[in-house]
């Protein structure tokens, strides 16, 4: 029955466009986009970088979109032969695991087949895509919007979640309603205006666990505020689920709970973003068993930045589902023109701040048969445990120099628990400098040079970087790369890790090329990451948006 | 099956006339929180830049600027409007607003935390952009944003003037 969704939907469309011809004034419209991103593997003992049996490792999907009014479907055709080392082996060979019709007027919108979606900060829900990290946890199912009046926005949906080319076991059942109040009260013109949400999720999973009675219905409940007024603005989210063991807390019984709260204020050209979070036993997967980044139901974004530069982001944060309580704080001021620290351009100072801390939990007694149900450990709501997770300071200045030449400067300090978050190599603490400078050589012709320097004693010590890029506009670029870990506290594995890649762009085509060794490092996309395995070789995409 | 498919693709392809892509409908959310449907971006028949863009990814803010530098002369030649569509989920979300404001930008801007109009415009990453003629096509795009490529764009405004 699945397989002939896809048969369906354009057994509709075909009947649609047949439409077309007569009307003449809608008309259908494709669009679509196509990636390619491909590697060779060699052996290169130094570094660690293993070969790949196949050679050479492609993955590539392309999507097709068709639009005629009020009715859209697409498809996805993904393919992995094999899939690139670094993201899972269970995605290798061909498919097409996105496939959906749309129907959208004023009021009532669904979806039929696969879709994404997010309920309010996404901590009850948010089905998304992410091809760098390799997840997709999209939804197999039916989802319908309602906006019955001005300012009431309900949504609900029902279906599975897609795991590699298959789907998880459980059922994802969730509805989610917005009220935003000036608009239903028509008091636009009111200074202050205030939104109020509410989600609720549920599960469904059977238990087969000979030991244990496991819920084989688990909700979730969450609410959500968020005011403005002027250049103010406060945005909650609590969230509370019952009952839960899974892999993930090792079958403990509690409860869990988060409350994520983010201010910010904005004047002239100060901003300030101040933030808290904080959570326990927040795991919620369509799978009670499954790990990693697959078959999450709900998002918990880490709290502190994303670091662009690749010293900078070398120790990444990414949340702690388990339990963790943090704050972030943030300045940006941008000194004016013609001032004695704005220059002839003005200058954009921001300055960051995160921390992360465990909460504060005592455990109880360990299993026994009269306790079947049983809470690993007890904790107060909004407790701060004393081991630091993770900490990051950053100071960064974006200045123009002359009309030719521009700059940015990062001064940051890194701490990084890697013993309690990955098990081993204890505290790391690393000092980061980065300058960065553009050239305009000619109106169409750049040459940037960024220098970066990380300053650590653990784990694998300092790295000295390199990049000089010359672009030429609108068509080409040619980068050479060179990360010195000079500090390895082994000898012979202190090594260059260089890279030469050049590209060629025409409106929406792009083709890259690149060769070089690869540290073993992570990639982090909005707080989940994933480890990218040490490679050296040649790699190449190619992406067309049409 | 898979040919199936395909052949079902080209008879559409051929049994339908087709126009160029518009503006696809869907939500947004306002700076302040707010819903507000793509649908409802329009310039009075001049023309509108749309840029996807994030406050982590440094070309776009390159970009950005370099429209910000240009914006008033833009505007006064060709009437266009620029709007800046933040792929930030909630992580860095509430960092847009003042980012914005202290770098004293003046676009329209839109959050699109879960990608749902990223999708919708085929974007795969950014900084991409799009140039809509005043009837509402899309008449252009570019993936990427090296130092003068804002040149390249203005020539493409221009040429719509025509």
């Amino acid at each position: 029955m699945r397989r002939k969704l896809p048969t369906i939907a354009i057994a509709i469309l075909l009947s649609y466009s047949g439409f077309s011809q007569e009307e003449g004034e809608t008309r259908g419209q494709f669009s679509g986009n196509f990636q390619l991103d491909g590697q060779t593997y060699v052996k290169d003992s130094l570094s660690g970088a293993e070969e790949a049996p196949e050679d050479v490792l492609i993955n590539a999907y392309g999507n097709l979109r068709y639009n005629y009014g009020k009715l859209t479907a697409g498809i996805r055709f993904e393919a992995y032969l094999n899939t690139l080392q670094g993201i899972s082996k269970n995605y290798d060979g061909t498919g097409i695991p996105y496939k959906f019709f749309n129907y959208k007027n004023n009021e009532l919108e669904f979806t039929v087949g696969n879709f994404y979606e997010q309920f309010g900060s996404g901590m009850a829900l948010r089905s998304y895509e992410d091809k760098t990290l390799g997840i997709d946890n999209a939804f197999e199912g039916v989802l319908v919007k309602h906006n019955p009046y001005n300012g009431l926005y309900f949504k609900g949906l029902v279906g599975k979640q897609r795991l590699f080319f298959s789907q998880g076991p459980g059922i994802v059942r969730g509805v989610d309603g917005e009220f935003q109040l000036n608009e239903a009260f028509k008091l636009d013109s009111m200074e202050t205006q205030i939104t109020l949400g509410g989600s609720f999720v549920s599960k469904y999973q059977p238990d087969n666990n000979p030991l244990l009675k496991l819920p084989e219905n688990v909700a979730l409940f969450a609410s959500r505020l968020n005011i403005q007024n002027g250049g103010f603005t406060l945005t909650s989210e609590y969230a509370y689920k019952v009952n839960d063991p899974s892999a993930d807390n090792q079958n403990n019984y509690q409860p869990g709970q988060a409350i994520m709260t983010d201010m910010s204020y904005t004047v002239g050209s100060f901003g300030l973003v101040v933030g808290g979070k904080w959570l326990n036993n927040m795991s919620f997967r369509s799978d009670r068993n499954a790990r990693q980044n697959d078959l999450l139901i709900n998002y918990l974004p880490a709290i502190s930045r994303n670091h662009t530069y690749s010293m900078a982001a070398m120790y990444p944060y990414a949340t702690t589902l388990n339990g963790e309580a943090g704050v972030k704080g943030e300045i940006f001021y941008r000194f004016k023109r013609n001032t004695l620290l704005g220059g002839k351009y003005g200058t954009l100072v921001t300055l960051s701040y995160s921390r992360v801390n465990s909460i504060d939990t005592t455990n109880l007694p360990m299993f026994d048969s009269l306790r079947p149900h049983w809470n690993r450990y007890e904790t107060k709501f909004l407790s701060v445990g004393k081991e630091r997770y993770y900490e990051d300071l950053c100071l960064e200045v974006q200045k123009r120099l002359t009309s030719k030449l521009s700059s940015i400067f990062t001064a940051q300090y890194t701490a990084y628990n890697k013993q309690v978050l990955e098990g081993k190599d204890g505290m790391i603490e690393a000092f980061i400098f980065v300058g960065d400078l553009s050239y305009r050589i000619r109106p169409k012709h750049t040459l940037r040079a960024e220098i970066q320097f990380l300053e650590t004693k653990q784990e694998n010590g300092s790295w000295l970087a390199g990049t000089l890029e010359y672009t030429i506009s609108p068509n080409w670029f040619i980068a050479l790369i060179d990360q010195y870990n000079y500090g390895n506290p082994e000898g012979d594995k202190q090594l260059h890790y260089y890279m030469v890649r050049t590209g060629y762009t025409r409106g929406s085509n792009r083709i890259q090329i690149g060769y070089g060794r690869q540290s073993m490092g992570v990639i982090c996309v909005g707080g989940v990451c994933r480890v990218v395995p040490a490679s050296t070789g040649v790699n190449f995409s190619i992406s067309s948006t049409f | 099956m898979k040919k199936q498919i395909l052949s079902s693709i080209l008879m559409i392809a051929m049994a339908t006339s087709l126009s160029a892509q518009k503006i696809p409908s869907v939500d947004l959310k306002t700076i302040n929180g707010k819903i507000y449907n793509s649908s409802s971006i329009t310039n009075k028949g001049k023309p509108i830049v749309i840029s996807f863009w994030a406050t982590w990814c440094k070309p776009c803010i390159k970009e950005l600027s370099a429209f910000h530098d240009n914006y008033i002369d833009w505007q006064e030649e060709t009437g266009v409007k620029i709007v800046a569509i933040s792929t930030d989920d909630t992580r860095s979300m509430s960092r847009v607003a003042p980012f914005v404001n202290a770098k004293g930008w003046e676009f329209e801007v839109y959050c699109d935390p879960n990608g749902d109009f990223k999708r919708a415009m085929n974007v795969a990453n950014v900084p991409h952009t799009f140039l809509i003629d005043g009837a509402g096509n899309i008449v252009w795009q570019h993936s990427g944003y090296v130092e003068g490529d804002e040149e390249v764009l203005y020539k493409k405004i221009l040429e719509l003037k025509k």
